[in-house]
């Protein structure tokens, strides 16, 4: 309680102190071109993180290698959220006060998203966060924020489609974090689609983020029968869940959207992920040119296969650099403008962007078959 | 059916929040502190208790007895450098220090192990379904509502039967005059904070293995409720303790089962508003304190 409050305030004195410094801050026109990059390198949801930071830094050696940015270097500044919306306005607010920042890559999680894209368009900071699902995060970001994945009520009405047509669902129990942007987003697409499809939901439960025991909740849902279970939560979480739902008998699939997809998964969930889906933005069994690429030297670097996360923040660095690049000046509304004409093939498919700055793309479903993701089909808007 | 098996559940994290408790209520019998590190001594215990048994690839039991003393050590450090200077000084400052050792010891372990939540091994103790009755029972919940017995009964032996317990007794009941009667007192309020800390120990591995994963901030939650579960019992008093938590994690459980599953910490903490207005001694508290 206390932490959190000294962090409110910490980060509002910090946001003060930026405004008041806004009038005088003049664009770099020379030396290496800097972007902020904010993600969850610890805490919660760290592999997520990690994979997007290699992402990151593998298309930092790519661009530098390829002469830069019209000639200039350009410098990736990497920041820890932890995943945590205050942290996030924290370390952004760093990141264009003290390191002069002329873009931001993230953050990764809708929450943190949608805590800093505000203070970006107040800063005329461009932002792209590669994975921050949730609508809010354009929404109420403002006009400089942009996103580079699909939005939670498409994924909640793939998920909810796949349910109904594929699965042959016919009631379904929803079981979501009520602190949590991306659980609440995703868990409310769900019903509503998966209603609109015929079906119904037996039982909603909720939990308060951080809890670790779920038993009362799905003791309860055990006795409504439900056909498929919705768990749109991050990694950590759904595996813990997962064990708990087995460990009472409960053995219907589970369901889950992007948040799933970490090969933390399984150290966590073990055996009990088996036979579940969960819808995603990339898949790794994809055989498109530019992905088959980036999964090489990908591997060739870290010696890791690359996850959805490495190629989301990977893409949407990739996007901004390409904006950056078009524009030729590193001025916020140059940047903006170039962004919103983006018209570029990355990793995980051709991305152009909406009037609300999300892109359009398609989704895949994967099913966890033996410990691996695997691809089942792609749904496009 | 489901009634039991709900009751089950709630049994298995009330025993989890009883044996936290417990370390609150001794503490604060001995020198009236709440000691509001407890909750992060629990979190340092689970922590020793993943070392031994990731690292040292120990059995369940040696595991357990490294976090319990662990833990033990952990508390006592902190009552050696942070509380007994401030033995005689106002109540508020001990308090203070004691919000900034539970910052200090989450942070210190941030620091060392970062914050990714580090998964409990499976083979600690593995799980068994068992069928009863239409009941699908962990066996895993049996056992940790087992050991939490067993230790309170080791508990109530020590503070009962043995000499230490009766010197403990006795500086809580009053400090100097069980000085006047031989008794050391510092070494008196160290064993309680090594026994307390020693419970919370294990209360952290039955916890991580229980739930499987562990983090430096797991402390803060069942610390708050294992705080308010021994003031709903009566601060000061063990056996209050133990129904506190009882009663806490069966509110919690069933206020998600028939209530709801968004307000289940609301009604938890509610509990402890209505207390203080009802009972402000607790459940099994006899004498009414002075006013604060």
């Amino acid at each position: 309680m206390f932490k959190k409050k000294i962090s409110v305030i910490l980060s509002m004195a910090m946001a003060v102190g930026l405004l008041a410094g806004c009038g005088t801050k003049a664009a770099d026109e020379t030396g290496d071109i800097k972007i902020g990059v904010v993600l969850p390198l610890t805490g919660a949801v760290s592999s997520f993180g990690k994979s997007g930071q290699n992402g990151i830094k593998l298309l930092e050696d790519q661009v530098n290698k390829a002469g830069g940015i019209n000639g200039r270097n350009v410098k990736f500044f990497f920041e820890d959220d932890e995943g945590k919306p205050d942290v996030a306005t924290t370390v952004g607010t760093k990141l264009i006060s003290n390191d002069k920042v002329v873009a931001i890559v993230g953050p990764l999680t809708s929450g943190s998203a949608i805590a800093l894209g505000p203070i970006a368009t107040q800063s005329k900071i461009p932002m792209i966060t590669g994975t921050g699902t949730n609508p809010d995060v354009t929404t109420k970001g403002g006009e400089y924020v942009f996103r580079a994945c699909f939005i939670d009520p498409f994924q909640g009405t793939v998920v909810a489609k796949f349910a109904a047509e594929d699965l042959k669902a016919k009631t379904a129990a929803i079981l979501y974090d009520n602190g949590n942007d991306y659980s609440k987003g995703l868990a409310e697409f769900f019903e509503k689609s998966f209603v609109a499809a015929g079906g119904k939901i037996v039982a909603k439960e909720t939990y308060a983020t951080n809890d670790k025991d779920f038993k009362a909740q799905l003791t309860k849902i055990k006795p409504t029968k439900p056909d498929v279970i919705l768990l749109p939560d991050y990694y950590s979480t759904v595996g813990n869940i997962a064990k708990q739902a087995r460990a009472i008998d409960i053995t219907v699939p589970l369901l889950g959207g992007d948040g799933w997809d970490s090969a933390d998964l399984f150290k966590v969930g073990g055996t009990a992920v088996e036979g579940c889906y969960l819808s995603d933005h990339y898949s790794a069994q994809d055989t498109a040119t530019l992905a088959v690429a980036f999964r090489k030297e990908y591997k060739a670097k870290y010696n890791l296969e690359a996850d959805a996360m490495a190629v989301l923040n990977y893409d949407a660095a990739k996007i901004m650099v390409e904006a950056i690049k078009a524009a030729g000046k590193t001025d916020g509304p140059s940047i903006v403008a170039a962004l919103a004409k983006t018209n570029i093939e990355v990793v995980s498919g051709k991305i152009t962007f909406d009037k609300n700055r999300d892109a359009i793309k398609g989704a895949v479903i994967l099913k966890i078959e033996n410990g691996k993701f695997n691809f089942v089909k792609k749904l496009v808007p | 059916m489901d009634f039991l098996q709900q009751a089950i559940n709630g049994l298995s994290l009330g025993f989890v929040y009883a044996i936290i408790a417990i370390g609150y209520t001794m503490v604060y019998g001995i020198i009236g502190l709440i000691n509001f590190a407890h909750g992060d001594v629990f979190m340092v215990g689970a922590y020793f208790g993943f070392f031994a048994s990731t690292n040292l690839h120990l059995g369940f039991i040696p595991s357990l007895l490294i976090a319990m003393g662990g833990a033990a050590l952990c508390g006592v450090i902190v009552e050696k450098i942070a509380y007994k200077p401030l033995r005689n000084s106002p109540k508020l400052s001990i308090l203070i220090t004691a919000i900034a050792m539970s910052v200090l010891l989450e942070n210190l372990v941030r620091l060392k192990m970062t914050t990714d939540p580090q998964t409990y091994p499976e083979t600690l103790l593995p799980q068994k379904i068992i069928h009863f009755a239409g009941l699908s029972i962990d066996n895993r919940q049996i056992i940790i509502i087992l050991i939490s017995i067993l230790l309170v009964i080791i508990l109530q032996f020590i503070v009962f039967k043995t000499k230490t317990g009766k010197a403990m007794r006795a500086a809580s009941f009053d400090k100097d005059a069980a000085a006047l009667m031989g008794i050391n007192v510092n070494s008196i309020i160290s064993i309680t904070f090594a026994i307390g800390s020693a419970l919370a120990g294990a209360g952290g591995v039955l916890f991580g293995i229980l739930y499987s994963s562990i983090d430096p901030y797991m402390g803060i939650m069942p610390g708050l409720k294992a705080f308010v579960a021994a003031v709903l019992g009566g601060i000061g008093i063990i056996p209050g303790a133990l129904l506190g938590g009882l009663i806490m994690g069966l509110v919690e459980t069933f206020s998600k089962v028939y209530i709801s599953s968004s307000y289940s910490d609301a009604i938890a903490f509610s509990i402890l508003i209505i207390i203080l207005i009802v009972k402000p001694s607790g459940l099994l508290g006899k004498k009414t304190r002075e006013k604060v």
